[in-house]
């Protein structure tokens, strides 16, 4: 089958790769129709965090159709279309009875890599190095499917494909950073970031019944989305100050609830404070991983509020201000997404109209074009907020 | 105890004390088949760490039978095992280390590549596995298992 690949120092590229198999009596196999790019994919192509084997598939948010199912398989048939949630989860263990599916125990077999990166084995992704999963990615014709009947959820009729693929990540991922931050009828709440995930978290609130949702982003496009598709109020950082705007816009006390879905995805346009500076300074120049979003988060949150920490990490990050947290009594509540709790509730919202997707889907693109599209991605070049692909 | 740690010591402890239900399951873990005694691990005065899973199951379906299951058994003698209920009704605390006497361990047989702490330790998981899934998870097909095609 065809697929996009990681090629090591000569990037992305389509290749012919071995069509995946049943390895488990859980597994099924799927075709995929659509396939999206994520924030959490950049730090891989950058080569940050865990590394890629050449020839890895990426790609974790997608759609698709059953053509095949292991014995173990209960709730799906071939020629189902279903969408699988981006985290592996075996359904059966304490913290997937628990809800966390994305701490799940036994859902990759990386788990003792894992266990020395994190100090405990965590639940698996597609389209990840080995040791945060062994499982190919979406970005081809086939993936296969472990533990189907816990991660593949059937899609609505009215929902249709270019909709219903971000009820994969983007949008479980919003609704936990909501959950997260224990979103309230009455609270203010910020989201630093206006991509998928940042409008998705902001829609989220405001359907928990927030009084007041602010997205903080410099892309034009990206803000003017959010405004029209979300409904959230907006703010250039790059045009105010972000502090004193969200004090002006929440009574001088800060927003209740702030949310960082940015991670390392933020612009690169450099230092932008003296925290960076003297830690660019220690490492010779070279600046390091930088929450610099989630330090805005907490400087502005009110005492008491919760910081919630959506965005992609894969390492270590300087200059958190700790003291801030302490100080302020502000709760940090941080996750990947457990979506296999939410995904039929969010399908139904989606179905019903209560959540927007189809815009997050800026750019659809054939496979073929997969390395175009991630450079699209990478740059915001063209208002591109997801490129979505079809195998 | 060697070089135990408080939490590896309350295990030990707890291993000769299991609840009367689990008792019959403590003394088949002693040796790869049913029967056996156990060597005290500080005998030599090298027995390694414990390492200790929590498996979201009762303790017969852990040991079902009341046997070591297979990949337990492929350690042979050299392992000892004890488990026992973990707190809050989350299922099981499987432990094991080994008995001693055998190759390094700890940090110098780390540095060696041949730490049987590790070994040990993924063999609990693969029980603990078993028992919560019933299988155990197989990667995908790595690219390095065979050629990628041109473009």
């Amino acid at each position: 089958m065809r697929a996009l690949c990681w090629l090591g120092a000569d990037g992305l590229g389509v290749r012919e790769v071995p069509d995946p198999e049943l390895r488990n009596s859980a597994d099924a196999i799927v075709r995929v129709r659509r396939s999206a790019t994520c924030g959490a994919d950049l730090p891989l192509l950058g080569g940050r965090g865990p590394s890629l084997a050449v020839g890895d598939v990426l790609g974790h948010e997608f759609l698709g159709d059953v053509v095949e199912v292991g014995p173990g398989v209960r709730r799906h048939r071939v020629g189902d279309r279903v969408v699988v949630c981006a985290a592996v989860a075996c359904g059966g263990c304490w913290y997937c009875r628990q809800g966390l599916y994305a701490c799940c125990d036994n859902g990759s077999t990386g788990a003792a890599v894992a266990e020395q990166a994190w100090g405990q084995p965590t639940g698996g992704c597609y389209g990840q190095p080995r040791s945060a999963g062994g499982f190919a990615g979406s970005h081809a014709e086939y993936v296969r499917v472990p533990y189907a009947d816990v991660g593949a959820f059937a899609v609505p009729d009215p929902v249709d494909d270019d909709r219903a693929v971000f009820a994969s990540d983007a949008v479980p991922t919003g609704w936990l950073g909501a959950e997260l931050g224990e979103v309230r009828p009455g609270d203010v709440v910020a989201v630093w970031g206006a991509g998928a995930v940042g409008q998705m978290t902001a829609r989220a609130a405001l359907l928990r019944g927030a009084a007041r949702v602010v997205v903080i982003d410099r892309y034009p496009d990206r803000l003017r989305s959010a405004e029209r598709h979300v409904g959230a109020e907006t703010l250039d950082y790059q045009a105010t100050d972000v502090a004193a705007e969200l004090r002006e816009r929440s009574g001088g006390r800060g927003p209740d609830v702030c949310v960082e879905a940015v991670g390392m995805a933020w612009d690169g346009t450099g230092p932008r404070s003296l925290a960076d500076l003297f830690a660019a300074a220690g490492r010779g120049g070279a600046v390091p991983d930088r929450p610099i979003a989630v330090r805005e988060a907490v400087h502005a949150c009110r005492k008491g509020g919760t910081v919630v920490v959506l965005g992609t990490f894969t390492g270590f990050v300087d200059t958190f201000p700790l003291g801030a947290v302490m100080h302020k009594a502000l709760t940090v509540r941080s996750a990947r997404q457990h979506g296999q709790r939410w995904i039929p509730m969010l399908l139904d919202r989606m179905a019903r109209g209560e959540i927007s997707t189809g815009h997050l889907a800026t750019h659809r693109l054939p496979l073929e074009q997969g390395a175009h599209g991630y450079d699209l991605f990478r740059e915001r070049a063209d208002g591109c907020l997801r490129a979505v692909f079809t195998p | 105890m060697g070089r135990g740690t408080r939490g590896a010591r309350a295990v030990a402890r707890t291993a000769g004390v299991v609840a009367a239900g689990a008792v019959t399951a403590a003394r088949a873990l002693r040796g790869p088949g049913r029967a056996g005694r156990c060597r005290p691990a500080d005998v030599t005065g090298r027995a390694g760490r414990w390492q200790v899973v929590t498996v979201d199951r009762p303790p017969e379906r852990v040991l079902p039978g009341g046997r070591r299951p297979e990949p337990l058994r492929r350690l042979g003698d050299g392992v000892e095992v004890a488990l026992r209920p973990a707190p809050g009704g989350r299922g099981t605390e499987l432990a094991a280390r080994s008995a001693g006497g055998g190759p390094l361990t700890g940090p110098a047989a780390h540095l060696v590549g041949d730490d049987p702490g590790l070994l040990i330790r993924e063999t609990l998981r693969q029980v603990k596995q078993l028992a919560e899934t019933g299988e155990l998870l197989r990667p995908d097909r790595s690219p390095l298992d065979g050629p990628v095609g041109p473009g």
